[in-house]
């Protein structure tokens, strides 16, 4: 513990007098440029704090490993083969699953009181929110690279090249920026952190594996399979799958595009219906 | 014991000219069927540091908030140098500046790191930022502490971190909700002297506490609020008048001269006297204090010695009691509005 200086003023009168005098108001900034100021203090976050990446490394190399190895070779044949097919899988359930943590950290600034001296600032309302997603956006870029690293050392041989395998990404990052507004939603109207984390879990897990991360749909019950059709994930790995397979979808990636719109249409104003009215 | 202490009286805000700092009427605001506020009036000069007083769950929070533009009110309107806080909640934040309950900083970051960010978001240039945050950690003295995550912070130090990123431009009204609450008596009087500084180049001061000590300390004016209204308002001295003129202590070198002493005083003051248990002690509530000095001029004239004596004015804690009915540490359902 540093102690202060012993003197009986550590509030030095002249300093104070100086700094307030020194005081001037700037232009008020422009709502790109809080955005982004919010996504350095998002970094920062992450520079102080490296655990909460635990989920973006940990979960990619976690699931990437016992899927291969532990379903690859019942479900096809091999677990070469299967890696070809699971890791493009595998690479969009890892990010949708870290979105969660977009409402937690919300909830959190919220029940720590520093989110009402942003409210309380002169800037762009939603810049808060913004700047945290283009922070949560460099996590799953993150997490990105860490299941793709790996998916080259065991194996993975993207056919789409440098450019299919990059523009995947960003279109998964893309949609997982826009899906984020659900829980940032969720974060605002549910009480503690873990009751967050809890209901977006129990959002995700269903939503991810009812999909075509792991199995081929046509290997289900018929009514399965059609769930999964419209399961907005299977759309996502179809075109992720598809850009690193040299086989450009268009359609599906239209479809996923207006698919992202919307979610920012309904869920970016709810959100900040609820933020402006946060009690 | 804040006895023999003379204030200067606050400015009354219906007295000056120009657009009050804050002016609210019959402000109304209900967690459910819980009437967190109801129906406050206010009105604050520039310049004034203004108490809310009153027992936690009074309503004290809500109402700032309302002012800070965070809820909108059920009812009632305010307006903050003149502009609307709901209509014009941009135009009202650019002027005032929050700090809340629990420390608004975030405790991830460094203390530097905080006062950059807010600077940033107020529209400062990087180089500008650090600049700025380094003359508020020299200022607030935090520079050696500047580097270190918030989270490891005493509580001195992180309050005084928070009042720090309030006025990384100086604000025309800051609010500080319970700004010492859970200090030590140093750190308190850390902040009370940040308080009067920033009163004196011209920042108005709207200041909630549960400590009658220190509405008395800081405070021009303050409002008594209980139950979500304000059960008076005035000056500490006006507010101490409404119990009694005040009251006279005084210590006896000799303890078996009590009776005596206690015989003198009370025909001189006209009243009764009381003997505390402390044996050399009397204390009397004195409703014409100009008695007094007759009264001391008796005991010297009986040849009673006198060690230490005091005319002191009552406790806001009598205050308290007296317009509530209730002791401020205590939260009672019922309540009885006797004014005394």
């Amino acid at each position: 513990m540093t102690t202060p200086t012993n003197t009986t003023h550590t509030i030095a009168e002249d300093a104070l007098r100086s700094a307030l005098a020194a005081s001037k108001r700037p232009k008020r900034p422009s709502a790109l440029s809080a955005s982004l100021t919010f996504g350095w203090r998002a970094m920062l976050k992450i520079k102080h704090v490296p655990e909460q990446l635990f989920d973006a490394v940990g979960n990619p190399i976690l699931f990437t490993l016992l899927f291969t190895y532990l379903l690859g070779g019942a479900i096809a044949g091999s677990t070469g083969a299967y890696l070809q097919y699971l890791l493009p899988g595998i690479l969009v359930q890892t990010v949708i699953l870290i979105t969660a943590y977009t409402g937690v950290n919300l909830n959190t600034d919220i029940s720590k009181g520093v989110a009402d001296r942003f409210r309380s600032l002169p800037v762009w309302r939603p810049s808060v929110i913004v700047g945290a997603l283009f922070g949560d956006a460099a996590r799953y870029t993150l997490a990105s690279t860490i299941v793709l690293l790996l998916g080259l050392v065991l194996g993975f041989r993207p056919e789409g090249g440098v450019l299919g395998v990059l523009l995947s990404v960003l279109l998964l990052v893309v949609f997982a920026f826009s899906l984020s507004w659900i829980w940032t939603m969720l974060g605002l109207m549910l009480r503690t952190p873990m009751s967050v984390l809890w209901v977006s879990t129990m959002i995700l897990f269903p939503l991810t594996f009812a999909s075509n991360i792991f199995v081929e749909p046509k290997t289900m019950p018929l009514w399965l399979e059609t769930a999964v059709g419209f399961n907005p994930i299977t759309h996502l790995v179809t075109a992720v799958r598809g850009l690193m397979s040299e086989t450009v979808l268009i359609g599906e990636i239209g479809w996923l595009l207006v698919a992202c719109a919307a979610l920012i249409a309904v869920f970016a104003p709810i959100t900040m219906y609820l933020y402006r009215n946060k009690e | 014991m804040n006895v023999d202490r003379v204030k200067s009286a606050g400015r009354s805000a219906t007295a000056r000219n120009g657009t009050p700092a804050i002016d609210a009427e019959g402000l109304v605001y209900s967690f459910g069927d819980n009437v967190a506020v109801d129906g406050v009036d206010l009105e604050i000069a520039p310049g004034e540091i203004y108490g809310f007083l009153g027992p936690n769950g009074a309503g004290k929070t809500t109402t700032i908030r309302i002012l800070a533009t965070l809820l909108r009110p059920d009812s009632g309107e305010a307006r903050v140098f003149g502009h609307d806080v709901v209509a014009e909640s941009d135009e009202v934040r650019s002027r005032v500046s929050l700090t809340g309950q629990f420390a608004s900083v975030d405790e991830d970051l460094t203390g530097k790191e905080n006062l950059i960010l807010i600077a940033r978001l107020l529209g400062y240039s990087r180089k500008e930022a650090r600049v700025r945050a380094g003359e508020l950690l020299e200022a607030f003295g935090l520079t050696e502490v500047a580097t270190r995550q918030v989270k490891t912070y005493s509580g001195g130090m992180r309050r005084r971190l928070d009042i720090a990123a309030s006025i990384v431009v100086t604000p025309d009204l800051i609010f500080l909700d319970e700004p010492t609450t859970g200090l030590d008596p140093r750190s308190r009087n850390h902040v009370w002297d940040i308080v009067r500084s920033l009163a004196s180049e011209g920042t108005t001061v709207l200041l909630t506490t549960q400590y009658l000590d220190e509405a008395d300390q800081l405070a021009n004016r303050i409002a008594v609020i209980d139950n979500g209204k304000v059960i008076a308002e005035g000056t500490p001295g006006e507010l101490k008048g409404l119990v009694g003129s005040g009251v006279l202590r005084v210590r006896l070198r000799d303890p078996e001269a009590r009776p005596e002493a206690e015989r003198a005083l009370s025909q001189t003051l006209g009243v009764a006297v009381e003997t505390p248990s402390d044996p050399v002690a009397l204390l009397a509530r004195v409703s014409e204090p100009e008695r007094v000095s007759d009264a001391l001029a008796e005991l010297s004239r009986a040849g009673i010695a006198v060690t230490d004596f005091a005319l002191g004015q009552p406790s806001l804690d009598e205050v308290f009691l007296a317009l509530t009915g209730h002791p401020t540490e205590e939260e009672t359902d019922e309540k009885e509005e006797e004014v005394a």
